[in-house]
């Protein structure tokens, strides 16, 4: 080959298709706001229909979203939905579901406890490592800013 | 006689003889273009066993059972198993081809191992080792997803270059004689390595390799692209087929005329919205094992060049970052000998 690595590496970038942005970014923005909005609406049912108290109600919505998350994985839909909005399904509280049940599905057959149980946070728990730790760090400067 | 043409080909002077052949296709392969050329589809990913990785071995065994049943011999009379697939430690083979009885040698070729495969086994017999030996390799896409990348009903979205993974597996009968076609050279070829790290582009990380290895043949045997029918690479997909043509043309080769990839033949495209194309071990061998062997039947192919491209990465190098080392290895198929 007449292409040196870095000469071959520009060259395939000018050969391969790039992914349509403008169109992912927009279905994701249909598809994360349709999700939202629909959180949206358990937010307020709870509220005025059920009569739960702010407290409540922010348990509650999340409890019902990653249920649904949940729901729609183990009905091989949620994936489908994905394929198509990106993001939009990614970023919201569901596909924080989807990427805890979706390893449990897929290693059940290694087994309960190494199987399933191992796995099950194969996708989800760097979120987890970093989001708890980052949220420990921004507690602290939050602690020492009111302290000083 | 000099059985060794150039550094890297060898010539089989009277050529080995394929016997017969046969392939077992997924159920997406079965709504592809090439279905009515496969010897069975099958109806889901489960093929009614527990796990996709039985499922996997069983199309193995199928396609041994199949190939051997079409050539209307005994697996006893099989002297060596020539076999390989994606999965660690290659399970596929191993546990697929336990219940036969038969000297099995695994091989790890990625996906090009349908072609590693039928060079080793045609050297075993040119040899004189062997009359009766058999090449074979599977892939799953339920398996290589889990093995390679995320669980199947992780909501994740495919870049445009991605290719998907061909559930398949073919399988091919050589022995020393008979009426043909005949395999009558292979090419081994040199791992190459581009540079390319992005395992969703594995058709750019891998055509120099197949370059490499096509441009080595054509210099080996004095032959052109044009000398040959059809030139068919393994399983580069749309994005790696016109970067090999593109680098051919460079080392002054053209294969604009009689050039197709596995890939791009296995699936319609853009109807099954398969972005680049099909890949893995069964994607160059049910096309081979299946309408390629069929148009040698019906002679509208006469000689070809089937050349199985490996992206030679794991899930490791993956995650450690690593560039993906490639193989690519040419057989070429003649309805004569030579």
């Amino acid at each position: 080959m007449k292409y040196s690595k870095q000469e071959y590496l520009d060259y395939v970038d000018k050969k391969s298709p790039d992914s349509p942005i403008w169109k992912n970014v927009l279905i994701a923005f249909l598809v994360g706001g349709a999700i939202c909005t629909i959180g949206q609406g358990f937010s307020e049912f709870y509220k005025n229909v059920v009569g739960l108290s702010e407290e409540n109600v922010k348990t509650a919505v999340p409890i019902t979203m990653v249920f649904l998350g949940a729901l729609f994985t183990g009905l091989d839909l949620y994936n489908k939905l994905a394929k198509h909005a990106g993001a939009g399904t990614l970023v919201p509280i569901t596909g924080f579901a989807n990427a805890i049940v979706s390893p449990a599905m897929e290693f059940k057959r290694e087994g309960w406890v190494l199987g399933l149980a191992a796995k099950m946070f194969t996708i989800a728990g760097p979120v987890l490592v970093y989001g708890i730790n980052s949220s420990i760090i921004v507690g602290l400067i939050y602690y020492l800013i009111q302290k000083l | 006689m000099n059985k060794k043409l150039g550094k890297q080909t060898i010539r089989f002077a009277n050529g080995i003889n394929i016997l017969s052949y046969a392939s077992i296709a997924g159920q997406k392969e079965g709504e592809g273009p090439l279905a009515k050329y496969y010897d069975k589809v099958l109806e889901d990913a489960e093929w009614g066993e527990d796990t996709w990785e039985k499922t996997e071995s069983k199309m193995q065994k199928s396609a041994v059972s199949r190939a051997v049943e079409k050539a209307e011999i005994d697996i006893k009379d099989i002297e060596y198993l020539f076999a390989g697939d994606l999965l660690n430690q290659c399970i596929s083979s191993t546990f697929g081809l336990r219940d036969f009885g038969v000297p099995f040698l695994g091989v790890y070729g990625a996906c090009s191992t349908m072609a590693e495969t039928l060079g080793l086994a045609s050297s075993m017999i040119d040899g004189g080792f062997a009359n009766t030996a058999v090449a074979v390799t599977s892939s799953h896409f339920c398996t290589a997803e889990r093995q390679y990348r995320f669980p199947l009903e992780y909501g994740g979205q495919r870049p445009p270059t991605a290719q998907w993974t061909v559930t398949g597996s073919g399988s091919m009968v050589l022995t020393r004689q008979g009426n043909g076609p005949y395999i009558t050279h292979f090419t081994a070829g040199k791992i190459i390595d581009a540079g390319v790290a992005d395992a969703n582009n594995m058709g750019a990380a891998m055509a120099p390799a197949a370059a490499d290895t096509l441009a080595t043949h054509f210099r080996d045997t004095e032959k052109i692209p044009q000398d040959y029918d059809l030139i068919l690479t393994g399983d580069l997909g749309k994005v790696g087929k016109s970067i090999a043509i593109d680098l051919l043309a460079e080392e002054g080769f053209d294969m604009s005329e009689n050039y197709n990839d596995c890939g791009c033949m296995v699936f319609d495209i853009d109807k099954q919205d398969m972005h680049a194309g099909g890949s893995g071990c069964g994607c160059g061998a049910i096309t081979l094992c299946g309408y390629i062997m069929d148009m040698f039947r019906a002679e509208k192919i006469k000689n070809l060049l089937f050349v199985g491209t490996g992206a030679l990465l794991s899930p490791t190098s993956t995650m450690q970052g690593e560039s993906i080392p490639c193989v690519a290895h040419a057989i070429a198929i003649s309805a004569k000998g030579e």
